[in-house]
């Protein structure tokens, strides 16, 4: 007996479901990419919270106000967004150990050996209610500017390569010396005091 | 003889150009299929405010998406003026949503996620660059007080100044 041959799918088509499912991808795709600036939020306070006094130094504090008009105001003067990134890497490395600047501590680092640097600085942010986001942004993007630049400074100082192309620990010892410490007000409601 | 049928013929037949072998194009256009479906990310809402981000230089790749929770911040666009007005509002999703309406959100969004995901969830700040801070800080604050604490301020790359 003859056995009965099983008829071929026609694949003829195929291609043009293929097609069909190819467009359909390439109309839904959206290849930029999201970029964005990474922050972290204080913890929330407690409800029955009494702001406590913390003791700053009067020098190891850089203050940056934006008033309603997007105007900047760094450690009392005033200031171009365009400048505030120099001034605060002045701030934060203090090279000469100025006495206005925030104080030197010398600590032995793993894998860098001896660095003199300012443990306690903090750098505050202040806005008004009626600033512009955007300005905003470009304040919390240019202190964040000077600290890349001081560690890529340090990571080519010390190995010789940019920050970026460090292994994971070196990297991490690198932040131990510039850790970003960018605090911002707690709105006024909250009470005045500086909370991360 | 055979060799000059074989001329004959030649020169009788016009030369055909073989057909294209069509065989491996279904494969052809799999393989891109793949491509376009590994790199696709679908849109993410429809935009019921305006958005122009704000740009930095300072701005990373986020890389791992399925971890981000937007708030869209803006002025309602054309056609939600009449009903929404042209002060800054706020969309969760795909609906304006009050302040108030920020914690319960990201409760829920919060609980949707896998157990080990969840408290690497970021929210990722969409905001018009002519936002005034009030409403930005409003918002930080409720993120706050729902332990939503890693944020991402959506911005576009620039060059430094």
């Amino acid at each position: 007996m003859a056995k009965r041959k099983v008829s071929e799918i026609n694949a003829s088509s195929m291609a043009d479901i293929s097609f069909l499912l190819l467009i359909f991808f390439l109309v839904a795709t959206s290849m930029e990419t999201t970029t964005g600036l990474a922050r972290r939020l204080p913890e929330p306070l407690p409800p029955d919270f009494k702001p406590e006094e913390i003791d700053i130094k009067q020098r190891d504090i850089f203050v940056v106000r934006i008033n309603s008009l997007n105007q900047l105001m760094v450690q009392g003067e005033l200031m171009e967004i365009t400048q505030l990134k120099n001034k605060a890497k002045e701030f934060i490395k203090n090279e000469r150990g100025d006495a206005h600047l925030p104080e030197l501590f010398t600590e032995d680092f793993p894998d860098l050996g001896p660095i003199a640097f300012t443990k306690n600085h903090v750098i505050s942010v202040m806005n008004d209610v009626d600033t512009q986001y955007k300005v905003y942004i470009d304040v919390q993007n240019e202190l964040v500017a000077a600290y890349n630049e001081l560690r890529n400074e340090l990571a080519m100082d010390k190995f010789g390569k940019s920050f970026s192309e460090l292994d994971e620990e070196l990297q991490k010892s690198i932040q131990k010396v510039y850790p970003q410490k960018i605090s911002e007000a707690e709105p006024k409601n909250y009470g005045g005091n500086n909370n991360g | 003889m055979e060799g000059t049928t074989m001329a004959k013929i030649r020169r009788d037949k016009q030369r055909e150009t073989p057909a294209l072998a069509t065989t491996s194009l279904p494969d052809i256009i799999f393989m891109l299929i793949f491509f376009f479906m590994a790199t696709t990310t679908m849109k993410e809402v429809d935009y019921k405010v305006i958005i122009r981000p704000p740009s930095a230089s300072e701005v990373q790749k986020i890389e791992n998406k399925s971890l981000l929770r937007y708030v869209y911040i803006g002025k309602p666009n054309v056609e939600n003026q009449k009903q929404f007005g042209s002060e800054t509002r706020i969309q969760l999703n795909d609906a304006f949503a009050d302040i108030a309406q920020i914690e319960e959100f990201i409760v829920m969004e919060r609980s949707a996620m896998k157990e080990e995901d969840q408290g690497l969830m970021t929210i990722a700040i969409r905001a018009d660059q002519e936002t005034r801070m009030g409403v930005i800080q409003d918002v930080k604050q409720s993120l706050r007080r729902a332990y939503a604490l890693r944020i991402n301020y959506i911005a576009t790359s620039r060059g430094s100044y």
